[in-house]
């Protein structure tokens, strides 16, 4: 009696393993096919990574809001980490005003273009005052002024195969978006910083802004941005010089 | 009967009424992959601070701004912690589908309503002030007709009340998830006070587990760690 059941419960488990295995292998064919597995998806980190970001792009829309306020709210301060590019390069753009800056836009686009940033202020402006996180822990808002990235993506003509945007700046620091965070629209190029010019140490001349992940996505420093339907054979193949410093790809958190 | 010595094997009666009084499955495996993943976030919520070791009031907090207190700590200690979110986020996923799995078959089992639910003659002032007396006199901790009342207001709170606190406050530090749900962040008045609230819940659930750990070995180690991994607790009493 005792054997028959304890045979039979077996039999139901060895099923449901095998359901479940099964399971997983679907869902992670289903997961590759509508883009919800994350570039940096590898190594021992790459479940959690994966069912975060599987998760917040199934359960949210690619068109909620981060959270707006008012110039009030706008932090008197704003710390800064890091320095500018000491690059050689940089610090002749920078002794110009950036006058002979240009950045292109290339890769899987119907029309390769550069703007500099007369051009990209002339382009509709759009402002946010918003609440930017540190990976570190510490946060301040502050009002930023630019041109949405989906305006440029547009201008450019995106091919409909690809799907990341990536960003390439002059310290170095390269990194990527899906399309919904590049199309979104509180995805900015930003030249302006609470009224003024972008200041040097934020990112001058221009700086990624994406207002519903963590502050180090916000690339300062731009020098080109390009399109791609892969990111394996970009950089180290993770989406981002983030991985190499322990941070993950998505950091919607 | 609830002092007897017995061996399961031959007591037959004893092991029947032993059977009901066993650790299902379920909970025990929950359990576990639940320490796990609480080692996890503890250790990981550490190396996060470590980063800013600074706590704020409201909606921002930086360097440039007064803090609500710091630990003593200087900031940025053991660099970037990377691996402090990595390990924090695949450690809340277990811990939420440990603890989901844990809160529905407890419902779903009556088990919560059954051994949790406390009844209305144990709120009485007396029989509060009596658990008391025996807690802080270490008497009385092993007890075979169920939890007491602070048990059973400690488990509630911490299952009901600070996990869930605990996960929303995680929530609403998350600029993905408020874009869409901001109420999360709202009800705690701002960013940086959610953060805070979530190193106190911290603090409180590790005072929660040292108190945990203290009763299981004041109870009986090895019989209440047995009966958490077979089942049964060890046939051998530790404590009369």
């Amino acid at each position: 009696m005792s054997e028959t059941l304890s045979r039979r419960k077996m039999i139901t488990r060895g099923i449901a393993a095998a359901t479940g295995v099964a399971g997983l292998i679907a869902a992670d064919r289903i997961a590759g096919a509508y883009g919800l597995i994350p570039p940096d998806s590898g190594g021992v980190w790459g479940p959690g990574e994966t069912l975060t970001y599987a998760a917040q792009r199934l359960l949210m829309s690619h068109h909620s809001m981060a959270r707006e306020f008012n110039r009030s709210d706008v932090s008197k301060a704003i710390p800064v980490s890091g320095e500018p590019p000491s690059a050689g390069q940089y610090k002749e753009l920078l002794e110009s005003s950036f006058r002979n800056w240009r950045i292109p836009i290339d890769g899987m686009v119907a029309r390769p273009a550069s703007f500099s940033i007369d051009e990209l202020k002339r382009m509709p402006m759009s402002s946010q005052i918003t609440h930017q996180a540190c990976e570190e822990g510490w946060s301040f808002i502050a009002e930023w002024h630019g041109v949405q990235l989906s305006h440029v993506l547009n201008l450019a003509g995106v091919s409909p195969a690809a799907k990341f945007v990536v960003v390439y700046a002059y310290d170095g620091v390269w990194d990527s978006l899906d399309l919904a965070d590049a199309y979104h629209p509180q995805t900015f190029l930003t030249y302006g910083l609470n009224g003024n010019e972008l200041p040097t140490r934020h990112g001058a001349p221009l700086r990624l802004k994406v207002a519903r992940q963590l502050g180090y996505k916000s690339v300062k420093f731009l020098s080109r941005i390009t399109l791609t339907d892969s990111l394996k054979s970009v950089g180290n193949g993770k989406g981002s010089i983030s991985p190499d410093y322990g941070y993950s790809w998505y950091a919607g958190i | 009967m609830a002092h007897s010595t017995y061996i399961p094997e031959v007591a037959h009666e004893a092991n029947q009424a032993q059977i009901a009084h066993r650790v299902p499955l379920l909970v025990r495996l929950t359990h576990w992959t639940f320490t796990l993943s609480f080692f996890g976030l503890a250790v990981s919520g550490f190396a996060i601070i470590l980063a800013h070791p600074h706590f704020y009031w409201g909606e921002t907090g930086n360097i440039l701004t007064p803090p609500l207190f710091s630990l003593p700590l200087p900031t940025m200690l053991g660099g970037p912690s990377g691996w402090g979110r990595s390990l924090h986020f695949q450690s809340a996923w277990l811990a939420v589908v440990s603890g989901l799995l844990y809160v529905i078959s407890g419902v779903a089992s009556r088990r919560f309503r059954n051994e949790l639910l406390p009844a209305k003659q144990e709120f009485s002032l007396g029989a509060l002030r009596s658990c008391v007396a025996d807690h802080l006199r270490l008497n009385r901790l092993v007890q075979d007709d169920g939890y007491n009342i602070l048990q059973k207001l400690a488990y509630l709170g911490v299952v009901f009340v600070a996990f869930p606190l605990m996960i929303l406050s995680g929530f609403a530090m998350s600029p993905s998830i408020t874009s869409v749900f901001p109420w999360m962040v709202e009800v705690f008045g701002g960013h940086q006070t959610a953060r805070t609230i979530h190193f106190f819940l911290a603090n409180l659930l590790v005072l929660f587990l040292l108190a945990h750990v203290t009763m299981v070995a004041l109870a009986g180690f090895t019989s209440r760690m047995m009966a958490m991994i077979t089942g049964r607790p060890a046939a051998r009493k530790e404590m009369q």
